[in-house]
């Protein structure tokens, strides 16, 4: 676990994967809690928790949970799409001491399971390259997957651009006659106005 | 788009006697098929935000740092890399998407951050991408074999490397269609936000027109029919 980022207390950070449907999302992640008096991170807060919570695109839910200080969340998508990944500490208190922050170190695999290690050093060397083999065989119908989510991406692109080529289209024709009618309209009114009032 | 995936066995046992060097070598390949070392990740900066990430190295190791801007705004943002030290080693403004490369003098944390501040009203979605260190070879004393590779590990090495070129090309792809979407919605909803104030205006301007004119030749004070000039 190499990249991390800081967060306030009682903040919450959010992260987007935009996945497509069937896809396993796997995410490590460790907090620290700043400590004041020797300026520091510590190691491992005890009692302190990480609120996780998965946002699928429609907006619901797919995981709320209270992990500890380290820990693995994993969801699988049901739909394909932007979700949205946030984390919050359960900390109670408040940032009243100054400088208090969090260290969040983070990793997020996509589209892969775990290789279990012992299982896989178990048998013998030809069942262990039969699962390394599938284990290649997975992340290639990852890609495909991927590939299948851009094509609904791309197609929604153009029913967009479509639309507002044919938006550009009407509404020009639309103002173009009402124009013409109200110019109309503005020559008649003021004719009628001006033979009542015996000016013409 | 890249070259298509080479064949690979179906699912189900694979009953081959195979030497451990195709073991070493899959597992290289798995690895480097999700890009050992590396976090990618998309998030949302807020107007007026900054937000830092960091990460220990150590000294003499070769990282990479991709970023683009998917959405919000004019599609740009401000982005810094800082050395263990506080010497700023790469800093740009107001760029769409950049690649960054940089050997590590100092072992330490390494700090790069971006930055949405010149910004007032637009959140912006960015997503970058920390590679760190070069790829090890595949096969671990590939450079220094005596002899050739057997069929097996040359198909395990050519699966390895089209896996790689299909993952970076597939990223690529969808993050330029997300940023191109995400303008033609812009674009969508802007005609059709004007095109009604447009009609609305053209309305208001018409009557309004009509009804000053009819103002001007109505008089206040009792006169016989003709107006002034």
């Amino acid at each position: 676990l190499a990249l991390y980022f800081h967060i306030g207390e009682r903040e919450e950070k959010c992260i987007i994967e935009d996945i497509p449907s069937d896809t396993l999302l796997v995410g490590n992640y460790k907090v620290q809690r700043w400590d004041i008096h020797i300026h520091d991170f510590l190691e491992s807060a005890p009692g302190l928790g990480m609120f996780v919570t998965v946002t699928s695109p429609t907006g619901e839910v797919l995981l709320s949970k209270l992990y500890g200080p380290q820990g693995t969340f994993t969801f699988t998508s049901y739909i394909s799409g932007e979700h949205i990944i946030c984390f919050q500490s359960n900390s109670t208190r408040f940032a009243v001491i100054a400088g208090s922050k969090l260290r969040i170190h983070l990793d997020i695999r996509v589209g892969e399971h775990f290789l279990d290690e012992s299982a896989i050093r178990a048998k013998d060397k030809v069942n262990e390259v039969n699962i390394r083999l599938e284990h290649l065989i997975e992340q290639i119908h990852h890609v495909t997957r991927e590939q299948d989510y851009e094509r609904e991406r791309e197609e929604k692109f153009r029913k967009t651009s479509e639309e507002t080529n044919s938006n550009i289209l009407w509404w020009a024709i639309v103002q173009t006659l009402i124009l013409i009618s109200v110019g109309i309209w503005q020559i008649k009114s003021l004719r009628d106005f001006f033979i009542s009032k015996k000016l013409v | 788009a890249g070259p298509g995936p080479a064949a690979v066995a179906g699912p189900g046992s694979v009953r081959v006697a195979m030497p451990s060097a195709v073991r070493t070598l899959c597992l290289a390949a798995l690895l480097g098929a999700l890009g050992a070392g590396g976090t990618e990740l998309t998030l949302e900066l807020p107007d007026s935000a900054q937000r830092c990430f960091h990460q220990e190295l150590e000294s003499g190791v070769k990282f990479t740092l991709d970023y683009q801007v998917i959405s919000g705004g004019h599609y740009d943002v401000d982005c810094y890399v800082e050395d263990p030290n506080g010497k700023t080693i790469y800093q740009e403004t107001k760029k769409q998407y950049d690649s960054f490369s940089h050997h590590t003098e100092a072992k330490g944390v390494y700090t790069f951050c971006f930055s949405n501040e010149f910004s007032t009203f637009s959140h912006k979605i960015v997503y970058f991408d920390f590679q760190v260190g070069d790829e090890p070879p595949i096969l671990p004393d590939m450079n220094n074999r005596v002899t050739a590779l057997t069929q097996l590990e040359s198909a395990c090495v050519t699966i390895h490397e089209m896996l790689k070129a299909v993952i970076d090309s597939q990223t690529h792809y969808r993050l330029r269609e997300a940023q191109d979407r995400s303008r033609a919605e812009e674009l969508n909803g802007r005609v059709s936000y004007w095109s009604v104030g447009e009609t609305l205006i053209l309305f208001v301007v018409s009557i309004g027109q009509v009804m000053l004119l009819k103002s001007f030749f109505t008089e206040k004070r009792p006169s016989s029919g003709g107006a002034g000039t």
